[in-house]
């Protein structure tokens, strides 16, 4: 099993801090695969899954961002009806919770990915091992 | 002195508790023989219920809370002059302004009085306003006062800007000498049309030190440093932002390197400090977790406290 990683970027819930972010990313020609925001009074954390995500998370970090790279795992569903409870109900039939989650079309209509980061990640992959699932590779994501 | 009387009923608003403020007039009105009804802040509709049910003649009420009071009062649909018994109102705690105290005394229809005291000298009365309402006289039988240069420490004629210095006269426990009160004023040195010889001072003009008041409490900046210093999780920079006389804003860095990307570790380093800070100065401030880098770095003597009240 493959871990993923995720980048977390603290801003201030103002308005231009989003479009500073992703100009960073895409003057380095990163493509963005997923992403959220989560937000709460007054500030939030924006997430990203990307292509270069080591490259990504340094160029951040010397841009001055306030920035971490997160484990997280990338649970293959159907682009269809009923995808996404197939997956969830796996987790919490294996009691994971859920602390973040963004979601990769990677296939429109045909497949996606959720990417959810999960307090102990390698306990999580550890207890979903026979489940029959397919995770997202370092690899797949280009 | 404002024409209280025995057999009146004054309705106490001010926070009782640590704080002087509430009890010093509580036990001065008992004194003269006024009932007083020890309301505390806050909980407007049980006030108007207080005062329309005891038919309260007098408020001692900070200025921002009088001018919620009366707003209220208003929204209702009362009128004061017919359905409330007002005739006062002691003002405290808190700078306000001229234009202030008129528009409160017009919506109300009562006489508003200000009112100089600090914790150290036993709270409130210090000084007081006489119906001529310009300046507060200070008791000098029972305070020597002085007006000194703040950077040297000199005395200063009457009738100069300067801070307040007093010394107890009839104090036996702790007497205080020359206790520098860091309150800015002048002395008024003409007599006042009342007839009372006791010198006046101006309403206090600011102050000669960095502390500020917010809810009637004495802070000094250094208290919110220390909070922030024993937290982890935030950069050395802040700022407090204050905007009213009730509330503070403390603006802080998070710090970058033990950033996680998890949002419920920000909500309790919020929540954190914001209960230390109340627990250290009585005041429950905002809190705002800033980006690093976002607030002015300090040159020199760092400018700590934006204070954007107007009085």
């Amino acid at each position: 099993m493959d871990k993923v990683y995720i980048i977390s970027v603290f801003a201030e819930n103002k308005p231009g801090r989003l479009e500073r972010i992703t100009k960073v990313l895409a003057e380095a020609d990163i493509n963005i695969l997923a992403f959220s925001i989560t937000s709460t009074n007054g500030f939030g954390i924006i997430k990203f899954m990307v292509n270069k995500c080591q490259e990504a998370y340094k160029l951040l970090k010397e841009r001055g961002f306030t920035v971490s790279l997160n484990e997280a795992i990338g649970i293959e569903m159907k682009d269809q009806p009923g995808g996404l409870y197939e997956v969830v109900k796996i987790l919490s039939s294996k009691g994971i919770n859920i602390e973040s989650a963004s979601v990769y079309v990677a296939e429109t209509r045909k497949k996606a990915y959720l990417i959810v980061e999960v307090e102990d990640t390698n306990k999580a992959m550890e207890s979903l091992k026979e489940e029959n699932l397919k995770f997202l590779k370092p690899e797949e994501i280009v | 002195m404002t024409g209280a009387q025995r057999g009146e009923i004054l309705q106490n608003s001010m926070t009782y508790g640590l704080f002087t403020g509430a009890f010093i007039m509580h036990y001065g009105a008992e004194k003269v023989g006024i009932l007083v009804i020890p309301a505390g802040p806050g909980n407007t509709e049980r006030q108007i219920n207080l005062m329309r049910d005891f038919g309260t003649n007098m408020l001692h009420v900070t200025p921002s809370y009088a001018l919620y009071l009366a707003s209220v009062i208003y929204d209702k649909g009362f009128d004061p002059k017919r359905d409330f018994k007002l005739k006062r109102a002691y003002l405290g705690a808190e700078p306000y302004s001229e234009e202030t105290r008129r528009k409160i005394e017009d919506m109300l229809g009562i006489d508003i009085y200000n009112c100089y005291g600090l914790t150290e000298m036993n709270g409130p009365g210090v000084g007081f306003e006489c119906p001529y309402k310009s300046g507060l006289h200070i008791w000098e039988d029972n305070f020597l006062m002085e007006i000194i240069n703040p950077e040297t420490g000199e005395p200063l004629p009457d009738g100069e800007i300067g801070e307040l210095v007093l010394t107890t006269l009839n104090r036996e426990a702790m007497p205080l000498i020359r206790y520098r009160t860091r309150d800015l004023t002048r002395i008024i040195p003409e007599p006042c049309s009342c007839g009372r010889t006791h010198r006046r001072i101006t309403r206090i003009l600011g102050r000669s030190d960095d502390m500020f008041i917010v809810k009637g409490v004495n802070i000094f900046p250094q208290q919110i440093e220390q909070v922030l210093m024993s937290t982890k999780g935030v950069a050395q920079n802040y700022q407090i932002v204050l905007e009213s006389y009730d509330e503070m804003t403390v603006k802080v860095e998070i710090d970058r390197e033990l950033f996680d990307g998890k949002i419920e570790k920000l909500i309790k380093l919020k929540e954190e400090i914001i209960d230390k800070i109340r627990s250290a100065t009585m005041v429950k401030p905002k809190v705002e977790l800033l980006e690093p880098g976002t607030l002015p770095v300090s040159e020199g003597k760092a400018k700590r406290v934006i204070d954007n009240r107007t009085i």
